[in-house]
């Protein structure tokens, strides 16, 4: 018996404190990063997500990246861009330093064939909106023409792009730095499959080849992806980060633990009930940083008690939306009173949607329910999660008080409310947008009539008009002037009723420096450094 | 002996045929598909996704395309992860899990027989009530609650062991196996003890104590080799209740195991994961199962039929 606790002893002193992750990394320049889940796959015109964002904004660069601080783009593979006097032909300048991470030069005309990758039928690409705006982009896509040359993307030359919009839509530039514009090598692809191939292993260490600050290492399942630093970087002298290793901590409480075993330098996340109490207790890694996003309800306006919109509206306005965002998610969301997050790219949204428990009864008075007599039972769909829950029980409790009305609280997995969603077998749904880029478009888009993420069966005309005449505007001041006019339009009809706007909340070390706040949560790794 | 092993292996395939065609229907009556996502897909998107992956086609040509394939394995691309195959990510995933349960077992097989060998020897005194309390409080505490409490003690407050990963860190491996293996040496405890006293009572055990043999002859040469054969019966089913059942514990732990895939695959609607790792498990448990019995055949020759 002595002798077996001795051998314990010795074994947990052998396994007892030794150099945390964190601290050998600041020595190594290694930053390690809790990213969420594993990723999709890495080949940005085929995946969609969070996790596969932070990896390829590393991996790879577009025209343009993302200002770190917020605001205007920066220049990417693109040194510089003009556009012409009636805002339809940008001409791009790819830099001549980019080159991809194999040593070859990154072209114009390989962004030629990458958009016709993402614009080609049959490789599935779930983003290929993204490039509609360019002219017949989207009739290529839909098999209306076969001739690609016709779609407005040429190359003048190895270093200049010219692309040709439909019409002059100002923020196409924004939409530059998102993933699913990038190009992708077209040796690399197609020496591993075809140019529509989704299951080509181009994506795999020792075969990746993209043209970002950082190269793929090594990619091993479920446990860690370790990026190194790309030496053919046009910009190598900004990076100081020698290798990044991103992990794949799907259970939020399990990161939390890592973060405070200094095993991350970065959480993709806090776990919900841990939020209040870090902000009690002042916790210096706690980070609460503005987000592109807008948690809402989504109502079914084909329902027969929905379609009217004095019911939506009273819906709403008894919502205490200030009670919600201080009692119940309690981790520095901002109550939303419109649908596109108020600051996005300096556009503020000019409405009001006031609580008020009178007006809302009188309004449900009028459309036939007073004090809620006669109101079908409604039902509040959600998907599995906490968070939605406590929620949804707070709405619940606030409809039964101020209005009377009784409602029925429904939760299902994952994938039956994505799919109750879509065929429209819903009342009222909970729901999120996470903006693509920084521009009000890519939330008031969403609510146009033929959108297929719109989703309640609204149609408004007037709305759907006011959004195209905004984007045939080049001066931001009046396109944003029209922006808000249809904004106020959504409102007034509330097919859909804000609750709150999104912020990243996050755990970071002092040992990160050049991780500023911005809305897309986008942190290019050339500005990240780790010093102490 | 071959004789069982043949008539369970002929049994094994119409159960594992039987098991792959009701999950190819089940996964594929359940709502929602393997392409639904927040930011909704244009038809003409879902379409060409449909075709890549052969979803078109009739319900029955599905399933007589996959069936045909998984006869020589392989399970065909994950719909989650474009450039994966599944039989990929098994091979992946396997080793690790397999790994994992080696270690719980080993700790639960350790901690277990010496907890019921001495609670059974010393039946009635401190040293039988405590292990078997202790050993109750193991089976009743889930792992969900073990994992994190071990790693808050032992790897945030003590900080003796890193709370995750796996072949990362020095000892990353020694708490994910106690957490996993904890449940079963409570088990194995309880079935250790009841089988060494109902085998401490027979007669051969009263001539062999007789004769003038030690005690600890008498029970570590004599009565084992009956008083196991409950525990062997259960170390079957139970490998593969490990290897199955290992998701929490990779969660906890972020280690990259086939538990993970395996949720997140029914999670995800990923079709062709789902079924590639449900055969592959249930081909698992019946080689474990068979492994058991033939265990149980070699202590005992009464079940050698």
């Amino acid at each position: 018996m002595k002798y077996f606790s001795l051998c314990v002893a010795l074994f947990l002193i052998s396994c007892g404190k030794s150099i945390s992750p964190v601290d050998s990394g600041l020595e190594n320049k290694i930053f390690h990063f809790g990213n969420g889940s594993e990723p999709q796959g890495l080949d940005p015109h085929i995946v969609t997500g969070v996790p596969e964002h932070h990896l390829i904004t590393a991996l790879c660069e577009g025209l343009v990246i993302a200002n770190p601080k917020g605001g205007p783009n920066l220049p990417g593979v693109a040194q510089n861009w003009s556009i012409s006097e009636d805002g339809r032909v940008y001409t791009f300048n790819l830099n001549p330093q980019a080159k991809w991470s194999n040593g070859d030069d990154v072209t114009a005309q390989d962004f030629v064939w990458s958009w016709m990758r993402i614009l080609t039928p049959s490789l599935g690409s779930q983003y290929p909106d993204m490039l509609y705006y360019i002219k017949n982009a989207a009739a290529y896509h839909m098999e209306e023409i076969s001739n690609f040359s016709e779609v407005g993307v040429k190359a003048i030359d190895k270093k200049t792009l010219e692309v040709t919009l439909e019409q002059p839509y100002s923020f196409f530039i924004k939409l530059l730095s998102h993933y699913s514009t990038y190009a992708v090598h077209k040796d690399t692809v197609l020496a591993h499959g075809t140019i529509d191939d989704r299951n080509g292993e181009w994506t795999r260490p020792g075969n990746f080849v993209c043209n970002g600050p950082m190269q793929l290492k090594s990619w091993e399942l479920n446990k860690k992806i370790v990026v190194e630093k790309n030496p053919f970087y046009w910009d190598i002298d900004k990076v100081q980060l020698n290798e990044m290793h991103f992990y794949p901590v799907s259970n939020e409480s399990t990161e939390d633990r890592m973060f405070r075993a200094g095993q991350l330098h970065v959480t993709n996340v806090v776990p919900q009930e841990k939020c209040p109490v870090y902000l009690r207790e002042n916790n210096p890694y706690l980070r609460i940083d503005p987000y592109v996003g807008t948690y809402f309800y989504r109502i079914n306006t084909l329902n027969p008690v929905l379609k009217d919109k004095r019911v939506r509206k009273a819906l709403s306005m008894s919502i205490n939306r200030k009670q919600i965002v201080e009692n119940v998610s309690q981790c520095g969301q901002k109550a939303a009173y419109s649908f596109t997050p108020p600051g996005i790219s300096g556009y503020e949204p000019d409405t009001a949607i006031p609580f008020s428990p009178e007006e809302a009864k009188a309004l449900l008075g009028e459309a036939g329910f007073p004090n809620g007599e006669g109101f079908p039972k409604l039902e509040i769909l959600f998907n599995t999660q906490e968070g939605h829950r406590k929620i949804a029980l707070a709405v619940q409790q606030m409809w039964q008080q101020y209005l009377g009305i009784q409602v029925e609280l429904v939760n299902t997995d994952w994938k039956v409310y994505l799919s109750r969603e879509m065929i429209g077998d819903f009342q009222i749904s909970r729901a999120g947008w996470i903006g693509d880029y920084e521009d009000p478009n890519t939330f008031l888009d969403l609510m146009r009539p033929n959108r297929g993420n719109n989703k309640t069966g609204w149609d408004n005309y007037e709305y759907d008009a006011l959004i195209e005449l905004a984007n045939s505007q080049q001066d931001e001041v009046k396109r944003y002037e029209i922006l808000n006019k249809a904004e106020k339009i959504l409102i007034d009809e509330m097919p859909v009723i804000p609750i709150y706007t999104y912020v990243r909340q996050y755990q970071l070390s002092s040992d990160v420096q050049g991780w500023d706040p911005n809305p897309t949560d986008t942190h290019h790794p050339k500005f990240v450094s780790l010093e102490r | 002996m071959l004789q069982l092993i043949i008539k369970r292996l002929l049994v094994a395939i119409p159960v594992l045929i039987i098991v792959a065609s009701l999950t190819f229907f089940l996964v594929r009556l359940a709502p929602g598909g393997p392409f639904d996502s927040e930011k909704a897909v244009s038809p003409q998107v879902l379409k060409n996704l449909n075709e890549a992956y052969n979803l078109n086609a009739t319900l029955y040509e599905q399933y007589t395309d996959y069936m045909t394939n998984a006869l020589v394995g392989d399970f065909g691309p994950s719909f989650r992860y474009p450039g994966r195959s599944v039989s990929e990510m098994i091979l992946t995933g396997l080793p690790v899990t397999l790994e994992l349960a080696f270690y719980a077992i080993i700790f639960a097989s350790i901690l277990g027989l010496l907890a019921g060998i001495v609670a059974a020897v010393k039946k009635n005194t401190a040293l039988d009530y405590i292990p078997m309390a202790i050993a109750m409080l193991g089976i009743c505490m889930p792992t969900f609650l073990l994992g994190p409490l071990l790693v808050l003690v032992f790897g945030i407050n003590l900080e003796w062991m890193p709370v995750s990963g796996w072949d990362s860190l020095p000892g990353d491996k020694v708490l994910p196996a106690i957490t996993l293996g904890a449940a079963y040496a409570a088990y194995i405890a309880r079935l250790s003890r009841g089988g060494m006293l109902e085998t401490l009572n027979q007669d051969y055990i009263r001539t062999a104590r007789a004769k003038g043999l030690s005690e600890f002859k008498v029970v570590m040469v004599h009565a084992i080799r009956g008083g196991l054969i409950p525990v062997l019966a259960f170390l079957g089913p139970a490998i593969a209740g490990l290897i199955g059942g290992s998701f929490v514990v990779e969660t906890i732990f972020q280690i990259p195991g086939l538990g993970r895939f395996y949720v997140e695959a029914a999670f995800n609607r990923d079709y062709t994961m789902i079924l590639g790792t449900t055969i592959f498990f249930s081909a698992l448990i019946i080689f474990f199962n068979l492994l058991s019995d033939i265990a149980v055949a070699i202590f005992n020759p009464q079940a050698r039929t």
